[in-house]
């Protein structure tokens, strides 16, 4: 081998000794066919070409209607009741839903049992039910009232008032979505290694601080995919309330065409918005993954935007690569 | 030793089961303020266990311990034990500095951030202050470029220095050591241990569980030899280790020199 590849060998003493191979380094690379790959590609390709045909040309998505009411005062203002019930139910949801989690991981058997039973409970109950439920709170208790458990009642209100249509259907969506969010962050709490809150303990960091500064912010990590997922069905699933007459947008979209007739262009308004909610908050969810990451990996993965600069930089190499007549082998070895 | 220091770290009559295994079976220890002890026995001796019942990361079933005078774990009034809260159990252990063998680093904090976060955070000290102090001690284990580093960016030999440094931000009355070295890479182990030499050094009371005959002999005042629950012999280590009375130790020491 040494004889072969040292650099003691002159060019002209190649004939005494065996053929060497020529250096690598000066040889064409020709990358391997994948012609399956490109069939299945162009068969996609058309697959996709008629169904933007369709859209196009087909009379019945009335893409005029559509544009009309896109932005309509009345749907925009629809989508914003949308946004304010996600982001209430998220809220509400997942601060109670923690507390829960805590109570179910808790010693006490009393505060477990209870955290479990509730999310047994809502769990277990259909959220149009439980809407439904809420509606008619006030046939249930038809005043509400501060006072002594059991003994005399010091203030109380009617129900209707203090919590209004709206306000049931935040309560439902936040009970129903706090069943869920508490096993999601337990989920993530036992997940974090044991060591962490030992360690905490025996710098004796006040508990509240041990779950706060490290406990949680390492479980966000396990929380997070699923969170998101949670949240952006909840988005959705706020098209549920409908039923209780709540001018969110899958409502006001059937008030519409309700009017007018035009189903298809109503219903193409509300998919293309919550396609746009769902992607805004599919972007937030990748950095709020992002920053929770901190620290979990020895070179933190590049954002997007980063990588669509990459992209571009090593487009441009390779085309400037085409242009010479050999590839050099070191220079793709270089490049993974 | 010939100056008579006065004990530190008190250890009566502790027994502690894990269910049916007793683990700690009526251990008696004395560590006196500035000297190490160095505690050794095979794995299964409840070395560990007696380490951690010192900082009360484990209640004792029976017996006592306190540390400077200071019952850990309960308030004595009287012929009662009140045991504490755990509020003020925290506060005990903030004098009670621990190095975990897996080093136990916050993953998600700089080097900076863990060790500024206790006495910010359980001894109320102005961050200002805390983060000079950080950069005193990273200086001092050999680590003043990383405070900025996260945990895993580092090596573990360098993640242990690290733990240490974190201990002692505290400034503990007694540094306790859970095999710091166990989890280490052979040719890391060394700059672990020299920065535990440099602290036996300056004066401060520890209790070392390791596995390292020659740290033990170089190092230690005393070493403690447990086996089974239970403190087999101790004395200074050239009687231990050269001269043992017992024939457990002489067996351990057989396998382990």
């Amino acid at each position: 081998m040494r004889l072969i590849t040292g650099p003691a060998a002159p060019p002209g003493a190649a004939a005494e000794t065996p053929p060497a191979p020529a250096d690598p380094a000066t040889l064409k690379v020709v990358p391997a066919r994948h012609p399956a790959r490109w069939a299945a590609a162009v068969a996609v390709a058309v697959l996709l070409a008629q169904f933007g045909h369709g859209l196009a040309t087909n009379p019945v998505w009335e893409w005029g209607v559509f544009a009309d009411y896109v932005l309509s005062e009345t749907i925009v203002h629809a989508v914003w009741v949308t946004l304010q019930l996600t982001a209430y139910a998220t809220v509400l949801g997942f601060l109670l839903g923690t507390v829960l989690a805590f109570m179910r991981l808790s010693r006490s058997p009393l505060l477990s049992t209870a955290a479990w039973t509730y999310i047994w409970v809502f769990r277990s109950i259909p959220m149009i039910v439980q809407l439904v439920f809420w509606f008619n709170l006030s046939a249930l208790y038809e005043r509400l009232g501060l006072g002594v458990p059991f003994g005399p009642v010091l203030w109380s209100v009617d129900s209707d008032s203090l919590i209004g249509t709206i306000g049931a259907a935040v309560i439902g969506l936040s009970l129903h979505q706090a069943a869920y969010a508490a096993e999601i962050v337990r989920g993530g709490v036992v997940s974090v290694d044991q060591g962490q809150s030992e360690a905490a303990a025996a710098l004796g960091l006040p508990r509240l601080r041990q779950i706060r500064r490290i406990v949680l912010p390492q479980a966000m990590r396990a929380i997070l995919p699923t969170a998101g997922n949670e949240i952006i069905g909840l988005l959705k699933g706020t098209s549920v309330v409908y039923v209780m007459a709540i001018g969110e947008l899958f409502y006001q979209v059937q008030v519409v065409y309700g009017r007018n007739g035009r189903v298809i262009p109503l219903l193409l308004v509300a998919t293309a918005w919550y396609v746009v909610l769902t992607s805004v908050l599919s972007v937030v969810q990748y950095y709020v993954e992002r920053h929770f990451a901190r620290g979990a990996d020895r070179t933190p993965p590049p954002t997007p935007l980063q990588r669509l600069r990459r992209a571009v930089r090593s487009l441009r190499a390779a085309a400037a690569r085409r242009e010479e007549p050999v590839v050099p082998l070191s220079l793709l070895g270089e490049k993974r | 030793m010939t100056e008579v220091s006065e004990v530190m770290v008190d250890v009566r009559g502790v027994h502690k089961s894990f269910g049916p295994l007793d683990v700690l079976r009526g251990v008696d220890l004395q560590v006196r303020t500035g000297q190490v002890t160095v505690v050794l026995g095979p794995s299964g001796s409840g070395k560990s266990t007696l380490l951690r019942t010192i900082n009360h990361l484990e209640k004792v079933d029976r017996g006592w311990i306190s540390v400077d005078g200071e019952l850990i774990g309960y308030r004595r009034s009287g012929k009662t034990l009140h045991e504490l809260k755990e509020k003020d159990v925290l506060k005990q252990r903030t004098h009670i500095g621990f190095v975990f063998q897996d080093f136990n680093l916050f993953p998600h904090l700089t080097v900076l951030e863990n060790l500024v976060e206790a006495p910010v955070a359980a001894l109320r000290r102005p961050r200002a202050e805390a983060e000079r102090t950080a950069h005193r001690l990273l200086d001092r284990v050999g680590l003043a470029d990383k405070a900025a580093a996260y945990p895993r960016q580092l090596s573990g030999g360098q993640q242990q220095r690290v733990a240490i440094a974190r201990a002692l931000a505290l400034e503990p009355k007694v540094l306790l050591f859970d095999e710091p070295t166990s989890a280490l890479d052979p040719e890391l182990v060394g700059e672990v241990l020299d920065v535990i030499k440099d602290l036996a050094g300056t004066g401060t009371t520890m209790i070392v569980v390791t596995h390292e005959i020659g740290f033990a002999r170089e190092v230690a005042d005393t070493v403690v030899f447990m086996d089974a629950g239970v403190v087999v012999e101790q004395g200074p280590p050239a009687a231990v280790l050269d001269t043992p009375r017992h024939e457990r130790t002489r067996a351990f020491l057989a396998k382990v020199l």
